[in-house]
């Protein structure tokens, strides 16, 4: 009865946090629902005793999210409504709906038609980190290392673009050799 | 799920909030009586026997005085903001275990809420999430020195949260579980079995981090009052602002337990000596960060980030990797 009753409450709780991060035009109330309903999500995780993967699911995206925060606060006023273009409101409407239902459809067919085994049964006396290593390490091992690279080649890419001239620190400069260093850009 | 279990972890969760909310509020008493002892001065003298009740006094004060919410800033983000500091310093006590388990009245008390099997990941994630208090009060706070406050807090945040994770992998690539039970288990031999003597590189990372972690002295940039007034609490009053206090005090003695618990023997075998020993441990580590605050002074934000990147980070990848080949070999 409590599964259920915490289900529900956290099913309610995130489609309430991601209506209000779609519907509202104020920046902060946005990110700010998204990153609860990022949260209540490992509730679900939790409920179903998967421990690692909740706690995975909020250090992950309580971090992700803390990054869109900074994006919010390098373009926008964020104390200020942000005015959106909207074009007709019903065919957005519609299409929401539309593809919403599109995807419940997508994930339940297989459901209906044959009940879901799983591929790889418990491991007797293995706790669920020790589970998702070992998938990780045998059935997944190649799209693991793939995703690995990727982010090497987007850490190697991410320090090629921002490291420029990282050895200078403009708080220890004087301003003529602000302005000095400025110059110097025009003219290359 | 039995209805003897429910009451227990109701009385459980009841009692760490009482304990630790009065402990947040003397926390700062002990702030001031250290800090002026380091600073030759006697702190609070007045309000009852050396001080005691200025705790009190300033309760009262807190309740008492008018909650201002200014025009302009954004208002239910600016209420709630505290209130995330304070809940969630107190949702990542649930997976620590404060003292070892023992018997009331022939019944087993567990003193931990959840013995989840990954409690320090847990720890560390809801911690991190606490980090969010400070950034959506300064967001909201419609002031550039906020602004400035949470655009610290998301850098603080983002890098450190690495250098912790980091930091704690090869000691659990030793003990092999993220349980802080099994991590007491694995040091319950005595002061040999410590895994701070086979990761002290671990251990000295793990105890800088606690310090960007939970904004103390040296990396206490996110609310400096020299260069930034009060950061993020610049716009608040009364209780709100006390909850950050709250939150922050709370986070304190919740990093100074996990310390212990991970790197110096925890309750040990959990005899009353061990109990007595996580508590002495547990405020040795407090009272640091006290000292560090009377003795060190604020690194600038730059010299943080260098810090993070330049200097621990790589540190702590060298180390996990020696501490797999160790193990490997």
């Amino acid at each position: 009865m409590f599964e259920a009753i915490a289900f529900y409450l956290f099913a309610f709780l995130t489609i309430a946090m991601f209506y209000i991060t779609v519907t509202t035009s104020q920046a902060l109330y946005a990110i700010t629902a998204l990153a609860a309903g990022m949260i209540f999500i490992s509730a679900f995780f939790f409920i179903l005793g998967a421990d690692f993967l909740g706690a995975i699911q909020i250090v992950v995206y309580s971090g992700a999210v803390m990054a869109l925060y900074a994006f919010g606060m390098m373009f926008f006023d964020t104390t200020r409504d942000v005015k959106e273009k909207q074009g007709n409101k019903a065919i957005i409407l519609g299409l929401s709906i539309l593809a919403a239902i599109l995807i419940v459809v997508i994930f339940a067919v297989p459901m209906v038609s044959n009940n879901i085994t799983a591929l790889y049964p418990m491991v007797a006396g293995a706790g669920n980190t020790q589970e998702i290593g070992m998938v990780l390490f045998t059935k997944y091992l190649v799209p693991f290392e793939v995703a690995a690279v990727m982010l090497l080649v987007a850490m190697i890419s991410g320090i090629v673009l921002a490291g420029k001239k990282m050895d200078l620190s403009l708080t220890l400069m004087s301003d003529e050799e602000i302005e000095a260093e400025k110059n110097e850009k025009v003219r290359s | 799920m039995d209805t003897a279990y429910l009451i227990e972890t109701v009385i459980k969760v009841v009692v760490i909030l009482l304990i630790f909310s009065a402990l947040a509020g003397i926390g700062t008493y002990f702030e001031r009586k250290v800090l002026a002892f380091m600073q030759r001065r006697l702190g609070p003298m007045y309000v009852g026997p050396y001080g005691l009740l200025q705790v009190a006094a300033d309760g009262i004060k807190l309740f008492t005085k008018e909650d201002i919410i200014p025009t302009n800033v954004v208002s239910r983000i600016f209420k709630i903001a505290p209130v995330i500091t304070a809940a969630t310093a107190f949702m990542a006590a649930a997976a620590i275990p404060f003292l070892p388990q023992f018997t009331l009245f022939g019944y087993t008390v567990h003193p931990i809420v959840a013995d989840i099997n990954i409690g320090i990941l847990y720890i560390l994630g809801i911690m991190g999430v606490g980090l969010y208090g400070p950034l959506l009060g300064g967001m909201a706070s419609a002031n550039k020195f906020s602004l400035l406050s949470a655009a610290r807090g998301a850098a603080v945040f983002i890098s450190y949260e690495v250098v912790t994770g980091l930091s704690i992998l090869a000691p659990i690539m030793m003990v092999g579980s993220l349980s802080l039970i099994d991590f007491n288990e694995y040091q319950a031999g005595g002061i040999g079995d410590w895994i701070i003597w086979s990761q002290p590189v671990a251990f000295v990372l793990f105890w800088i981090a606690a310090f960007a972690e939970t904004g103390r002295t040296p990396f206490h940039l996110i609310a400096n009052d020299h260069e930034i007034i009060d950061g993020f609490g610049t716009e608040y009053s009364g209780m709100r602002w006390g909850l950050f206090f709250i939150g922050e005090y709370a986070n304190m003695f919740f990093i100074s337990f996990v310390i212990p618990l991970l790197f110096l023997g925890g309750y040990g075998d959990g005899s009353l000596l061990g109990a007595l020993g996580l508590l002495a441990k547990m405020s040795f580590f407090f009272f640091f960060f006290l000292w560090t605050r009377a003795a060190w002074p604020d690194v600038r934000p730059d010299q943080l980030m260098w810090l993070c990147w330049k200097v621990l980070m790589p540190i702590a990848v060298i180390n996990i990797v020696i501490t797999g080949l160790v193990m490997m070999f």
